[in-house]
């Protein structure tokens, strides 16, 4: 039986993630999958209409209702396991909007859950990250039961766009719970690229010493178009807000160019970093463990190479 | 009377570098030190401080694993739970076996929170409270950075990709924790001396009449592809250079 495999898009305002490309790029691995996707929103008419471009898509299904404004796991979990009968696998993004849906609907269909799908050996065989990314496992999942699973983002590039899949509205009967609200959400609008999908990311560390100080982070990459990142241990002490940290509790991300700035590089920054095209290491320690990792290092004191650099870029 | 539920995973302490065994089939755990999920343990403080400002009569910790786990029990119950139930087990539970188990403990003892962390740091499955909560068909607030109760609601404040997100629930509900959410205190020697009297159950997975036969298999483990040695440059001059001969700026 081929897989039929059904992706739940992510979005938000109005626009497709592109977490749900690289989804559909994971799926398009599998041999002979039929690929659908399903948006779940209040009006998903222009994800919908985003999502049926691109490449690999079969059909897109829209389930509109009033309920489905804010992307709520308890809401959003019965719609996805009603709508995942027709289907062999269930796909979603293993961003935290990832994350907190599909576990549910794994539960809801009475069956386990795939974590951080990093490589499809076959429509029931993937490659997934353990302890922080210090060990590959290969797994095996039952072909007698449905597969849910989240896709690591930062192991496939999104798929392209210039398809065009159907789109059609899905008449889902589930009855949804009142027991959890959306309040509210404080996003960070700072004008720069996203963290996730950056090509480009600077990123600072414990060393820049103050919030103040971690400035010279966003101004640096300012000139290089590039969002902005931190380490857990600037994170923790304030410097930086917390949907930039970057490792494995944080975000796994992938650029072409990852510029680490006074972070000393634990094992668990690491494991964020390591499918970075190359990476740029600046650190006052020579001994520092960011060193074996990176593709360019320089030894310095950041605050007098930072500003130099700047100038040296134009 | 209510009651918080706090799960606490044995797992190999956070400062170990793991490494995969030669032969593939696991990483090396032969004298390598255990302790509480970093996740846990701030659950478990959360826990602790809802009870110290009133929210919460009893905290009672649980875990599933080893006759060994009781050493991470006993150290949460130094840390200032009341009780302790171990669900003992020589066999790993995946995340769906231990929402199960979770659900027939819940059952017994009715919390109106079930605090756990967000991912255990040994599988990083991030699975179990919102499968939990799908099986107790309650509210679940994950990667929590912020927990405000009021009378039988709770407002959460949510780590998202996109900054932070509030939600509210209804209680009883599943609450996951962040990293952020609080910093967990330090056990003190009085507090281990107490924790020895303190009740610790023994309860044999069998007994709990649940499946937790494993759906997944893994066949193999394997070391991350290493990345190549880079270079080192001097100064700014060289970098810039380096990036530029990459393509880079």
């Amino acid at each position: 039986m081929a897989a039929k495999i059904l992706i739940v898009a992510e979005h938000a305002g109005g626009k497709l993630n592109p977490s749900t490309a690289k989804c559909v790029a994971c799926a398009s691995t599998i041999e002979g999958a039929q690929i659908d996707i399903a948006v779940f929103a209040a009006d998903g008419a222009a994800v919908a209409a985003e999502a049926a471009k691109i490449q690999g898509v079969k059909t897109v299904l829209t389930i509109d209702n009033a309920a489905n404004a804010e992307p709520l796991a308890a809401v959003l979990a019965p719609q996805v396991a009603a709508v995942a009968a027709n289907y062999t696998h269930v796909f979603g993004p293993s961003t935290t909007f990832g994350k907190d849906l599909m576990p549910r609907v794994a539960a809801l269909l009475g069956v386990g859950q795939l974590s951080d799908i990093m490589a499809a050996e076959g429509a029931y065989k993937f490659r997934r990250p353990v302890y922080a990314g210090n060990a590959i496992i290969t797994v095996e999942a039952p072909q007698d039961k449905k597969l849910v699973a989240t896709v690591r983002t930062a192991s496939f590039q999104a798929a392209p766009q210039g398809g065009s899949a159907a789109v059609e509205a899905a008449n889902v009967s589930a009855s949804l719970p009142s027991h959890t609200r959306f309040v509210e959400r404080s996003a960070a609008t700072t004008g720069r690229p996203d963290l996730q999908t950056a090509p480009r990311v600077v990123s600072g560390g414990r060393a820049l010493g103050s919030s103040d100080n971690f400035k010279i982070i966003f101004s640096l990459a300012d000139k290089l178009g590039a969002a902005v990142g931190a380490s857990r241990a600037a994170v923790d002490a304030g410097y930086a807000a917390n949907d930039l940290q970057v490792g494995q509790t944080g975000k796994i991300i992938a650029p072409e160019l990852y510029v680490a700035v006074g972070i000393s590089g634990a094992i668990q920054h690491l494991t964020g970093i390591k499918d970075a095209r190359t990476i740029v290491a600046i650190n006052k320690d020579a001994e520092a463990p960011i060193f074996e990792v990176a593709d360019i290092g320089l030894v310095g004191d950041l605050f007098t190479v930072l500003p130099e650099l700047e100038k040296a870029l134009g | 009377m209510s009651k918080i539920l706090v799960g606490l995973k044995r797992v190999v302490d956070y400062n170990v570098r793991v490494r995969v065994k030669p032969d593939g089939t696991g990483v090396v755990t032969d004298g390598v030190k255990m302790s509480i999920n970093p996740f846990d343990e701030i659950a478990l403080e959360e826990a602790l401080r809802i009870k110290e400002k009133g929210g919460a009569t009893e905290v009672v910790v649980v875990s599933i694993g080893p006759a060994d786990t009781q050493q991470q029990l006993r150290t949460g119950l130094a840390m200032g739970a009341d009780r302790a139930i171990l669900v003992q087990t020589d066999t790993p539970v995946e995340p769906l076996a231990a929402a199960r188990i979770f659900l027939k403990l819940i059952e017994k003892e009715s919390p109106q929170i079930v605090l756990l962390g967000k991912q255990g740091i040994d599988d990083d499955n991030n699975q179990t409270g919102q499968m939990l909560a799908a099986l107790w068909d309650r509210p679940q607030a994950t990667f929590a950075s912020k927990v405000e109760l009021e009378g039988a609601k709770a407002k959460v404040t949510r780590e998202v990709d996109a900054g932070l997100e509030t939600i509210e629930v209804d209680l009883p509900a599943v609450l996951t924790t962040d990293l952020r959410l609080n910093e967990p205190r330090y056990v003190k020697l009085p507090d281990i001396m107490k924790a020895k009297k303190k009740p610790l159950d023994t309860v044999a997975i069998a007994s709990l009449g649940v499946d937790t036969a494993p759906q997944f298999k893994t066949t193999r483990y394997e070391p991350p592809a290493a990345r190549s040695k880079g270079i080192m440059v001097k100064d700014v001059a060289e970098l810039v250079a380096a990036l530029k001969q990459k393509g880079l700026v």
